[in-house]
């Protein structure tokens, strides 16, 4: 994918069996320094554009995303193909500047680590106390099946809420309605989603042999006011249709960016199509 | 005057859910005040008897075709309108829809449901991410309170859930939760263990 570069893979280093937990913080530290590298071709690391996005999701909702898009069964994962996947959008948040916890990183390393272990021969695998089961991605595999069922025990709760929602008295609990911060995204979609669309832009524009027209000042305020005036109240456009006519790798960051502030501040709501994946924006009417 | 028609009085008047043993309590502390021959008979009135009454009448109101049924919610009976019209409300009322929790959200509160009382770290451990908004919003919604601080360095402060978060999730109790019984007794990380587990730490606790 993209800039992904698996030459960022850092299990390539510890493969000679010794790898330890210890030395996974320091690949930790290694991926982080190594963003910077590849990113300064982005408008948005060259005059930083912070979105101050707080991201509720952790790194085993990422997994947890990964393996369901991937409809891969949970207790057969490719270690290989997951770690992949993770660094890309470890990768795709860092090319947007967002900021993600250090556990992000810590289980980066986490899977670098496994996933070194797991091109070991078994008899040349250093005897590691912490992993009883001969299958290294055993450990994680328990943490992420005991996590998934308290996601979905959340799910379910969910939709009790959802049912009890539309059953009325005369004396109503208290109207909440969230502020603007809050109601960030809609409910259907998660940043994961929005992520994985916008990986979708950027590898169509790399294949696309489009030559990048170096000559780009947009800025994420120039979108802003592109994205309010070419959408209306109340009109909804697919979010694909955002990027047409893009000739930069960082046009499509910065209008990416715009969009994300502009479902911050509640201008825009997003939903996905459940089958078809398909991603819609609509503009709030704001009364 | 009919019980069955005070019994609904009762439970239309009530700003809260009320439950068959308040009803039954207050109707014989009236009745016993009153003094009336008829008010006497109900003086002595059982939860059971008022139970009974409120099985008919909510047989009555389900076979009137009306819009309106009787629900048993987990801190007592109250009425709501039916599911179909929710639609119809909402057109009348647009702030009425109700704000549905973002999953993060749900599964934080989740963590709190089925593991109360719980510091915050030990949500923290699980999650893998801060979970300072969340919480915040779910303390703000009510759903949430501190109960208290675990004797721990620090004296974090330890969450539980609220009554309306057993109403507004329809949970009568802890062990009414889905999966229950294996959620609440998972063994999890937690944010002791998190910092007693790392290697260094375990190979110094060996040389002692």
């Amino acid at each position: 994918m993209t800039e992904t570069d698996s030459g960022t893979n850092p299990a390539t280093g510890p493969a000679d069996g010794e790898s330890t937990p210890s030395d996974a913080a320091a690949v930790a530290g290694l991926l982080f320094e190594k963003e910077g590298g590849h990113t300064t071709d982005s408008p948005a690391m060259e005059t930083p554009y912070q979105v101050d996005l707080e991201i509720f999701e952790g790194p085993l909702d990422l997994l947890l995303f990964l393996i369901k898009k991937d409809e891969v069964d949970i207790y057969d994962i490719s270690i290989e193909r997951i770690t992949e996947q993770y660094l890309a959008y470890i990768d795709t948040f860092k090319l947007l500047n967002i900021g993600l916890a250090g556990e992000f990183l810590v289980m980066a390393a986490t899977l670098c680590y496994i996933k070194s272990r797991m091109m070991l021969p078994k008899h040349v695998q250093p005897p590691d106390e912490d992993i009883d089961e001969e299958d290294p991605r055993w450990d994680l595999i328990k943490q992420l099946i005991e996590y998934k069922k308290f996601k979905d025990a959340a799910a379910s709760l969910g939709q009790r809420e959802e049912k009890l929602g539309n059953l009325y008295r005369n004396f109503p609990d208290k109207i909440e309605s969230d502020s603007a911060e809050e109601r960030r995204l809609s409910e259907d979609i998660n940043i994961f989603d929005l992520i994985r669309a916008f990986q979708n832009i950027l590898d169509r524009f790399n294949d696309g042999g489009v030559g990048e027209i170096i000559d780009d000042h947009y800025t994420v305020s120039d979108k802003i006011d592109f994205l309010l005036a070419i959408v209306q109240p109340g009109k909804r456009v697919s979010f694909n249709s955002l990027f047409d006519g893009v000739s930069s790798k960082g046009e499509l960051i910065v209008t990416f960016l715009a969009m994300l502030e502009l479902m911050k501040l509640n201008h825009f709501r997003v939903r996905q199509d459940q089958s078809l994946g398909e991603i819609e924006l609509e503009r709030n009417v704001i009364e | 005057m009919e019980l069955i028609h005070i019994v609904e009085a009762l439970i239309f008047a009530a700003p809260e859910p009320v439950s068959s043993s308040e009803i039954a309590k207050a109707i014989s502390r009236n009745a016993e005040e009153k003094g009336e021959p008829q008010a006497q008979a109900w003086g002595k009135i059982s939860q059971k008897k008022v139970e009974k009454v409120i099985d008919q009448l909510g047989e009555n109101l389900a076979h009137s075709g009306r819009p309106i049924e009787l629900m048993e919610g987990p801190s007592g009976w109250k009425f709501v309108t039916r599911a179909e019209y929710a639609e119809w409300i909402r057109a009348l009322i647009p702030e009425m829809r109700p704000e549905r929790l973002s999953p993060p959200a749900l599964e934080t509160l989740a963590l709190i449901a089925y593991r109360q009382p719980i510091t915050k770290a030990d949500i923290e451990v699980v999650r893998g991410v801060s979970v300072d908004g969340v919480l915040h919003k779910i303390m703000d919604r009510g759903l949430v309170k501190v109960g208290g601080r675990a004797e721990l360095p620090g004296r974090p402060l330890l969450y539980e859930t609220t009554e309306l978060f057993q109403e507004h999730f329809g949970v009568k109790d802890l062990d009414d939760l889905p999966n229950a019984s294996e959620l609440r007794r998972v063994e999890l990380p937690s944010a002791e263990t998190s910092k007693e587990g790392s290697p260094k730490e375990e190979d110094k606790k060996e040389e002692d």
